[in-house]
């Protein structure tokens, strides 16, 4: 095995667990407010990518235009979401729950196809093919400025609760009923978090439409935002950072590494075999919160 | 009316303990059993083969999956593999020339052993990290399968199913399979019916309402969590056994897929959690409500000439199965069951509405 190669990989898988990390984000976001867990970010992620196909070939917008309108739309329904179903599911066990965001993921996965044709949708961001290189080692240019944008998106998220609103979202997710007792509105924040983790899921969508083409397959992005929520913790922004780089970089050794040896098809193993090893070794993650019951 | 009962009037304890207190009801499921047994005889061949035959399975699974989701209140995403397991073993035990008998409880057992391992997980974690454990389990064993040529016989290779003997019938052709799976069916059902009355039912009730509170009381939730999953696994790799050589008869790891895990859990959802009643209720509307909806649409589309795709129609199902869960969450989360028992209610005191508690 030779450095360069190896290099390369873990190059490669830093960029593309950053990628993954962002849909890990969302998950994250909506977990940290409302302690519910959101099956169906993989399913927004792609609902993104079809609403910015939509945007741009259906109703002819320049491509930076539908994708903020694509943003936009998602934040609504994030937020519709949120108050339709998930505050009617308030008190109800938390098997429901999931159930609830499970079939979302299900119905959206069947809309997306149903309305806009299986075929895989391109979507062009104007990135040019040719890759990088620096020395020897070649970079996939989509991948490097899809891991950029996806780094800052993060940082700016870990950011924004530092600020007023970020204050008042890390009480909701502290103490509901002690945040409602000094004025803040929990549903306001609870929502606001759902439009987030919609809009990053977009944005998510929009980075891998532009490598892989918008198709149902991008809900399958879901198991790997699991793996890294749960590695970094499911209440910790700074772990999803940290574990989107691990899961990355595992993951495209184990294709660089384990591929040729067991006939391919490990990549998709990966993210399970971490969900597993984490929860049976740490559940809590690398830097969650240790609030896990135990019977 | 119906009934002619206005409440449920005891005067001996056994008649309190009865499964069907009431005449109504006891003649209710008598005309079910007579009609699921006399199928073979007055249905067509097309509807007992693709129709009742996968009801009954898909039922019986739900069943399983519902002891462990209603009974014990332990969410389980990876069914599918459940099965999957109980289904490549029994095959594999009955080609290299095992009595299909045998092969059926070995297939059950395995199941069984391996799925303790998901229990084991649960025994470490629960509710959502539950779920997310079992998710991935469904994969590790989906890629397992897959990918050892031993067991899938190579990666896109089918199995075929030999022809086997149950009792000393042969299991081909279109009667035997199905009563193979009414037979097991039953055997299911009536121990569903039964378990929430001995300890272990009562026990899995216990921890499903509050775990910690039922190690307090002296039910020990690491025997019972894992006997739970014990059970269950067994009666899915039963299941998963008899889908194989009743219905499938060709075996491909893609029929165990995340696809019937949701499929099975969207059932129990839907049919009603902790209910017999409700598995059979749900299994049959998640496995036709599609079906109905694309020939209704279809006929819709050439009678009106409306332009309706070939990729919305084939994706019907899936928006149906998701649609369905999120209503039936969030207006009736018990479930169908739960409706047709608000109907009963209602007629049992019929006219004397104010008896009704």
């Amino acid at each position: 095995m030779d450095f360069i190669l190896l290099c390369e990989l873990a190059i490669s898988g830093v960029l593309v667990g950053l990628m993954y990390g962002l849909i890990a984000l969302g998950i994250v976001l909506i977990y940290k407010t409302s302690g519910l867990a959101n099956l169906a970010q993989g399913a927004l992620a792609m609902a993104g990518g079809y609403a910015t196909v939509a945007f741009a070939t259906l109703a002819g917008l320049p491509m930076w235009a539908a994708i903020i309108a694509a943003l936009a739309l998602m934040w609504l329904g994030g937020m519709l979401i949120e108050r339709v179903m998930l505050r009617r599911m308030i008190g109800q066990p938390v098997i429901m729950v999931i159930m609830l965001t499970l079939g979302l993921e299900i119905f959206l996965r069947g809309v997306g196809p149903g309305l806009f044709g299986s075929a895989v949708k391109p979507l062009d961001l104007g990135i040019r093919q040719a890759p990088i290189i620096i020395g020897d080692i070649l970079i996939n240019r989509a991948y490097l400025i899809g891991g950029a944008i996806s780094a800052l998106l993060i940082i700016a998220t870990i950011a924004l609760f530092n600020s007023q609103i970020g204050v008042r979202m890390r009480a909701v997710s502290d103490d509901q009923t002690a945040s409602w007792s000094v004025g803040i509105r929990v549903e306001r924040m609870i929502a606001i978090a759902w439009g987030l983790a919609a809009a990053l899921a977009t944005a998510a969508g929009i980075l891998w439409g532009s490598v892989q083409g918008v198709d149902w397959s991008l809900s399958l992005l879901l198991m790997k935002a699991l793996a890294i929520s749960i590695l970094g913790g499911l209440d910790s922004i700074a772990g999803v950072l940290l574990a989107a780089v691990v899961v990355g970089v595992a993951e495209s050794l184990a294709t660089g590494i384990l591929d040729p040896l067991v006939g391919g098809g490990t990549r998709d193993i990966v993210a399970s075999v971490i969900i597993l090893m984490t929860l049976l070794v740490r559940p809590y993650g690398l830097f969650g919160r240790e609030h896990i019951e135990r019977v | 009316m119906l009934y002619r009962q206005a409440g449920i009037r005891h005067r001996r304890y056994a008649a309190e303990r009865q499964l069907w207190p009431l005449t109504f009801d006891r003649v209710l499921v008598g005309g079910v059993v007579l009609f699921l047994l006399a199928a073979p005889f007055t249905l067509d061949r097309l509807y007992l083969g693709s129709y009742l035959l996968p009801w009954l399975l898909w039922s019986s699974a739900a069943l399983g999956l519902n002891l462990l989701m209603g009974g014990a209140g332990q969410i389980h995403l990876g069914y599918g593999a459940v099965m999957a397991i109980g289904a490549y073993t029994s095959v594999h035990l009955v080609r290299s020339g095992i009595p299909f008998e045998l092969a059926l409880v070995l297939a059950g057992m395995t199941s069984a052993a391996l799925g303790i391992v998901f229990g084991a997980a649960a025994l470490r974690v629960k509710g959502l990290y539950l779920a997310m454990s079992t998710l991935a389990m469904q994969y590790i064993i989906d890629f397992t399968i897959s990918h050892v040529p031993g067991i899938s016989g190579g990666t896109q290779a089918s199995l075929q199913v030999p022809r086997v003997t149950l009792l000393g019938m042969p299991v081909t052709g279109e009667v035997t399979p199905y009563y193979v799976a009414l037979g097991l069916c039953a055997v299911i059902t009536l121990f569903m019916l039964n378990v929430g009355r001995t300890s272990f039912g009562r026990a899995l009730a216990a921890i499903r309402e509050k775990d910690y509170a039922a190690e307090i009381i002296g039910v020990g939730t690491f025997k019972y969590k894992l006997l739970a999953f014990w059970v269950s696994s067994f009666i899915g790799g039963v299941v998963g056994a008899v889908l194989a050589v009743c219905y499938l008869r060709i075996v491909t790891p893609d029929q165990f897929h995340l696809d019937l895990s949701i499929q099975l859990v969207a059932m129990v959802i839907v049919g009603g959690l902790g209910s017999v009643l409700g598995s059979f209720f749900g299994a049959a509307l998640i496995l036709f409500a599609p079906i109905f909806f694309n020939n209704a649409i279809g006929t819709l589309a050439t009678q009106f000439g409306l332009g309706i795709s070939t990729d919305l129609r084939s994706h019907i199902p899936l928006m149906l199965y998701g649609a369905l869960i999120i209503l039936f969450l969030l207006v009736e989360p018990l479930g169908l069951a739960k409706i047709y028992d608000n109907v009963r209610k209602y007629f049992l005191v019929w006219p004397f509405r104010h008896v009704r508690k």
